[in-house]
């Protein structure tokens, strides 16, 4: 808590702001944000769009995971299932993309409920690998399915609005950001509702919670459901970004990306999902953009980008867990304390 | 029914079950010891297969030192990762130390491709050719010779387990932690040595799966088999993941001829969902009754 922040109501003390510059520094970066398409060029467009969609994706898996305590390694492939089921929408129906991302979000909801059903039985790492089994059995389903396409997917056209197609990063960008800030926002309230309380007495100790009257089975399969939701929608929204979707779009790897996202952001924070999302997708960004200041000293730089992404990868997530279990959020907290007396502070 | 080709799809399954078997082991090894679920297991496979060609296309050592050779080489990679990443995780959220893992397996993924390329190198031919029956039914004499060195591999195991010092500790080290610490068995190195066991055996079965199937930094998959195969088995159990590993290599190979190899690993995680859903243990599993 800030210093002069006296809570003269339990409203207050709730709030998810609690002081007028911090409502200050929101509003100033959201219309940085709106103002960000004007400004910057294609390439850093389509990077915030790609952002933008892991950081609904990463709210998703941290909902589940970071505050549920139920590891998921099945994330991409309810990114996928929304991906289906929006481009299957836009082909075969033509309802207008709003509608389909959030039919898409329901689908996947029920996909994650069915495959929830086995988190009372099993928890911890069997569910993980319970979830590794779904996401196999689900990939067969696509590859396999004429009606979706099998191999080769599906391509659909731009989302329209009033006859307007919105196909360019730079269009897609309206859609993804007002998704984005919503998705954040509907879960930074989940978890001051009872719902999301109850949430996180599962994750802390999940039969103390039973005893508590917390029902187990129906909050785990509501966290799955939320969870998928959110996977769904963002995977809608990769499908009209992308709009292109094969079996291969999400891979297994992919779903280690998420967590490995809320692994490295913090788990259970909503601030640390978001942190995950944009420094994982960026971390393999700058490694290209460092590979290109090298070519000039080292000609063949390039052919190593690829190993030494899977190396950085797979060395963050350790490094983190190793060094830094709190994630970058606890590193952005420290920074924000030091800042708050600076530069009084002996 | 043409049974005399069922009996060869049989053997075959049979024979690539022992190498699940005896990566299983590398797995039970360090479930039973340390209770940290290695995600990594397929890496360090690949790891292990890596060292052999490496070592096997500089043409140093005859091919006995070659394989000795990597099979150390697994120890020594399995000795590190134990001191380095898992030994500081001890007491951590198992999950956490499960994504340890999983990071691990990136890393090693990425460090073959850096060296090796991406590419899949053909596996060095010191396999004999000569065709192998059993009665009528023919085998592959690769996976024959695979299915005798997985056996022989996991006996010296059972018998070290049995019967050797540091089997002894392993175990007891497994069965209560406290108590063997009291005994007097020095914990942290039981963990190491199930480590390098672990990492000998899983490099050992690197270098059969890829003289069969070709060595790629894909090969990890290998590791979702083995997944199956250890929850099937039970985590904990050595006779279970010799059992399991033989009825998925069987299951596998059937799967594989007579539904098509896109089936395989739908049916295996099938098998998998199925054994969560009615006995998460596995077969021969402890079960875990948790008190608060």
């Amino acid at each position: 808590m800030r210093i002069g922040t006296a809570h003269e109501t339990y409203a207050q003390a709730e709030a998810l702001l609690d002081t007028n510059v911090q409502r200050f520094w929101l509003i100033a970066f959201l219309i940085l944000l709106a103002a960000f398409p004007f400004v910057a060029n294609q390439y850093w467009v389509y990077m915030a769009c790609l952002v933008g969609i892991h950081i609904v994706s990463v709210t998703g898996l941290n909902i589940l995971t970071g505050f549920t305590g139920l590891v998921s390694l099945g994330h991409a492939a309810f990114m996928a299932v929304g991906a289906y089921t929006v481009a299957t929408l836009e082909i075969r129906v033509g309802t207008p993309f709003i509608l389909n991302l959030i039919i898409g979000g329901l689908v996947t909801a029920l996909a994650g409920i069915l495959v929830g059903i086995p988190s009372l039985r099993v928890k911890g790492l069997y569910l993980a690998i319970a979830t590794i089994a779904a996401a196999v059995i689900l990939h067969f389903v696509f590859a396999n399915s004429a009606f979706l396409g099998g191999t080769r997917g599906l391509s659909m056209p731009p989302a329209t609005i009033f006859g307007y197609q919105i196909a360019r990063p730079s269009q897609v960008y309206w859609i993804i950001l007002p998704v984005a800030v919503l998705s954040i926002v509907g879960a930074a309230n989940l978890f001051r509702t009872r719902i999301g309380r109850a949430f996180i007495a599962i994750r802390d100790r999940d039969i103390s919670a039973e005893v508590l009257g917390i029902p187990l089975l129906r909050y785990k399969l509501l966290s799955f459901a939320l969870s998928s939701f959110y996977a769904g929608v963002a995977g809608g929204l990769w499908a009209y970004f992308f709009r292109v979707v094969t079996p291969e779009s999400f891979p297994l790897i992919y779903s280690i990306f998420f967590l490995a996202a809320v692994i490295v952001g913090g788990m259970g924070t909503i601030l640390g999902g978001i942190l995950g999302a944009v420094f994982m997708t960026m971390v393999p960004e700058v490694l290209k953009i460092v590979v290109g200041w090298m070519t000039p000293v080292f000609p063949n730089a390039v052919q190593f980008l690829s190993p030494v992404r899977t190396i950085v990868f797979g060395a963050l997530i350790v490094l983190f867990l190793l060094f830094e279990p709190q994630g970058l959020a606890e590193i952005w907290r420290r920074v924000r304390r030091f800042f708050h007396l600076w530069p009084f502070r002996k | 029914m043409d049974w005399l080709f069922l009996t060869e799809i049989l053997l075959s399954g049979l024979g690539s079950g022992a190498l699940l078997s005896l990566t299983g082991i590398a797995f039970v090894l360090i479930y039973k010891a340390t209770k940290v679920v290695n995600l990594a297991v397929g890496e360090m496979l690949m790891m292990g297969a890596y060292f052999f060609v490496g070592l096997f296309s500089s043409q140093v050592f005859p091919l006995w030192a070659t394989v000795a050779l990597a099979i150390l080489g697994g120890g020594l990679l399995g000795a590190v990762v134990e001191r380095a990443l898992i030994r500081p995780m001890l007491g951590e959220n198992p999950i956490s130390v499960f994504m340890v893992t999983v990071g691990l397996g990136s890393i090693l993924v990425g460090v073959v491709e850096f060296i090796w390329g991406a590419d899949p190198i053909a596996p060095p031919n010191f396999m004999p050719t000569k065709p192998f029956f059993i009665g009528p039914a023919y085998v592959s004499p690769k996976i024959a010779l695979s299915f005798a060195i997985a056996a022989v591999v996991i006996v010296v195991f059972l018998i070290l387990f049995r019967y050797w010092r540091g089997g002894v500790a392993l175990r007891a080290t497994a069965t209560d932690q406290g108590a063997a610490y009291s005994c007097g068995i020095n914990v942290p190195r039981v963990f190491s040595l199930a480590w390098i066991a672990a990492g000998m055996a899983a490099a050992g079965a690197g270098i059969l799966v890829g003289s069969i199937g070709g060595v790629s930094p894909t090969m990890g998959v290998f590791g979702l088999s083995v997944l199956v195969v250890v929850i099937v088995g039970g985590l904990d159990s050595i006779a279970g993941a010799l059992i399991a590993g033989l009825f998925i290599g069987a299951v596998e190979a059937l799967a594989g001829t007579y539904l098509g190899g896109e089936y395989k690993l739908l049916i295996t995680f099938g098998i998998l969902v199925v054994m969560l859903m009615i006995r998460p243990y596995g077969l021969f599993g402890t079960v875990e009754i948790e008190r608060l």
